[in-house]
């Protein structure tokens, strides 16, 4: 299994991509907390990396990996591996290196830049983030045969959890106005790993403003170390939910 | 008699009358097993212009009337102890000093005012360098005149509002200073109605349930250097006139209805040289006319601003506005209050003739900010790509935020602390 990881990681390593996404994440980490005067501005911009960018980069580059490996994924699925530890390591080589990429582009200079409990959180994010949007890709390429489609299937669920999903929120919000929606709302964000990771952020970058009156409901769930705990937990679950579906598929697909 | 000798004649007239006087000022010893053993004995004994050196000890004395200028003076901070059942010194003249004493446990009562030290009606009085602990009311004055209160420690243990009372609480005064003292545990730290021409400096006021300074009706007062944080509400300022409030500290008042300052039906005064550093909202405004808003700093705000549509005539200028959430925040579109030359951190304009001014104006009300005023459930969303996209279209195009709200002359460079 092992091995399988390492030949996926030597792989990604050569087509450079994955190099590439680093060096341009580093460049604008660097670029924006040398622009910026003060630290917490150039969190501020990074937070939007983070959030969109991030979760793009991860899931189309898996995506297509997974469809462009095909063969190798044929050859290996010939020999005497079991199918479940071929996928894991797929996932694993691919998780490993984007979250290596991420980490040493943005996660090391928020660390440098802003080492506060804001950074810490952030970096931590943006390593979640990577992953669960690996396993999302997975889910999608196992589940259909064509590649356009897989693609496009991709794409659509990265503007599904950075726009339309607040945009759905949003639009429910005023709808429902007159109706106490707080304690909804928490359970709404489990539903997004974007929004989950933005407010776990949110949390340490304006916790003044949303000591306010109805914020303090999130202040109070996710301030608390079990609400803590249950957000890692279900970020976990974003990770393991998207993954298992795929191996049960990829277990059964007929190549 | 030349003129000149006449004159020196008076003075040693003068002179002699004053070392008349202080020859006849006589010092009484307190102790608690000495010749006179009770703190009122002495005071009854003592003639106007006497010293009572009160030594170390335990004194349970009821209430303590002192109704003759006297210097009270605590040696090695001796204890008045009310047993919880009575107001501890009540001082009932003019020119009285009390310094050095440990007052502690006063009666608590919903009916009455029960204080530590309390002064009724009375001129020029000192209360200085006490220690107070566990009163109901802290240091009370009731139409008192030019008065200090300096130096005093005050701390209590209220929990709730109803079963708690002020600090320092002035009513009906004129001409006090307080100055130095810290206030800890109470409702409100210094507490103001109907005082006026007075001075607040270097008073620290913390963890108070309600507001750690709290004003009404007192005009022409001014409050300087003082620190007030981690307040239940923090500072509320209200219906009052030509209030100076120069380079205080407002720190971490956090919660719904927590503000920085909260002013409310206030005239002509002054926010100069202050620091806002973690407050829900920093400043909030109703019903304000010409005050001006001058050489602050709002760092790391929720709200630095709240500027409500009732306000009118106020001047922002010269202020640094950095790491707020948001900077500012009003809820109607009509705009009387001018922004004027301040530093804005989230100023994303050019400056082409590099004159330090930027060339484009800032908003500072952005549309989430209007959105989270009218829906404050929504700041679950804040930061996302969709609220950043509605924000930069309408900084681009406003329809919703407030077109007249504006900077015309933004700083490029923050203004140095001073």
């Amino acid at each position: 299994m092992n091995k399988i990881v390492k030949y996926v990681v030597l792989d990604i390593l050569r087509n450079r991509i994955v190099v590439a996404y680093m060096a341009v994440l580093l460049l604008i980490s660097v670029g924006v907390f040398n622009l910026e005067d003060n630290a917490s501005k150039g969190v501020l911009s990074l937070l939007n990396i983070i959030l969109i960018f991030v979760p793009l980069v991860s899931i189309i580059f898996s995506t297509i990996y997974v469809y462009n490996s095909a063969e190798f994924i044929e050859l290996l699925v010939s020999q005497p591996i079991r199918r479940v530890h071929l996928w894991l390591s797929i996932f694993g080589g691919l998780a490993l290196s984007l979250v290596v990429a991420f980490f040493v582009g943005c996660g090391l200079p928020v660390l440098i830049f802003a080492p506060n409990g804001t950074g810490v959180v952030m970096a931590l994010m943006g390593v979640f983030i990577s992953v669960i949007f690996t396993a999302i890709a997975l889910l999608a390429s196992v589940l259909t045969r064509d590649k356009a489609k897989g693609i496009g299937v991709s794409i659509l669920l990265w503007f599904y959890f950075t726009l339309i999903f607040d945009s759905i929120i949003l639009f429910l919000l005023f709808r429902f106005m007159d109706y106490p929606l707080e304690k909804p709302m928490i359970a709404f964000s489990f539903l997004n790993p974007v929004d989950l990771a933005r407010i776990l952020i949110l949390l340490k970058l304006d916790i003044s403003a949303l000591m306010g009156a109805t914020s303090a409901v999130f202040r109070d769930f996710f301030g608390s170390s079990t609400g803590m705990m249950i957000a890692l937990v279900s970020l976990s679950a974003w990770i393991a939910v998207p993954l298992w579906l795929s191996a049960r598929k990829f277990k059964t697909k007929d190549l | 008699m030349t003129m000149p000798s006449k004159y020196i004649y008076r003075l040693l007239v003068v002179c002699a009358l004053l070392r008349v006087q202080s020859l006849y000022a006589t010092t009484w010893h307190v102790q608690p097993n000495g010749a006179i053993r009770s703190v009122q004995e002495a005071i009854d004994k003592a003639k106007p212009g006497d010293t009572i050196v009160v030594g170390p000890g335990t004194y349970r004395e009821q209430t303590i009337t002192v109704n003759k200028p006297v210097y009270l003076r605590g040696n090695g901070f001796p204890v008045l102890d009310g047993e919880r059942k009575y107001e501890i010194l009540a001082i009932r003249s003019n020119d009285v000093i009390v310094e050095g004493f440990l007052v502690q446990h006063s009666g608590y009562s919903s009916y009455n005012d029960i204080a530590g030290i309390r002064i009724y009606n009375a001129r020029n009085v000192v209360v200085r360098n006490n220690k107070l602990y566990d009163t109901f009311f802290g240091i009370y004055s009731q139409h008192a005149v030019n008065c200090v209160i300096s130096g005093n420690q005050l701390q209590s243990k209220a929990v709730t509002e109803l079963n708690s009372a002020n600090g320092i609480h002035c009513w009906k005064s004129d001409s006090m200073r307080i100055l130095n003292n810290v206030i800890t545990g109470h409702r409100d730290g210094i507490y103001f109605e109907f005082v006026t021409n007075s001075l607040i400096e270097n008073n620290q006021s913390y963890n108070n349930v309600r507001y750690g300074l709290h004003f009404m009706f007192s005009h022409a007062d001014s409050y300087i250097g003082n620190t007030f944080r981690n307040n239940g509400a923090g500072v509320a300022v209200m219906f009052s006139k030509k209030v100076t409030m120069l380079k205080n500290h407002f720190r971490e008042n956090w919660g719904a209805a927590a503000y920085g300052i909260l002013l409310k039906e206030i005239a002509d005064s002054r926010i100069e040289g202050n620091y806002f550093y973690r407050n829900t909202a920093a400043i909030y405004m109703e019903g304000t006319t010409r005050i001006q808003v001058i050489r602050n700093v709002f760092d790391n705000n929720g709200w630095a601003v709240k500027v409500q549509a009732s306000c009118s005539g106020n001047n922002f200028s010269e202020n640094n506005f950095t790491g707020n959430t948001f900077d500012v925040a009003t809820n109607g579109s009509l705009v009387l209050n001018t922004f004027d030359g301040n530093y804005w951190d989230k100023y994303e304009g050019y400056d082409l003739d590099r004159n330090g001014t930027g060339d484009v104006p800032y908003r500072p009300v952005s549309l989430y900010s209007m959105i989270a005023e009218r829906n404050p459930t929504t700041m679950m969303l804040f930061r996302s790509f969709m609220v950043t996209l509605l924000d930069k279209s309408e900084k681009l195009i406003p329809g919703i935020t407030p077109v007249d709200l504006k900077d015309d002359k933004p700083k490029m460079k923050p203004y140095k602390p001073h």
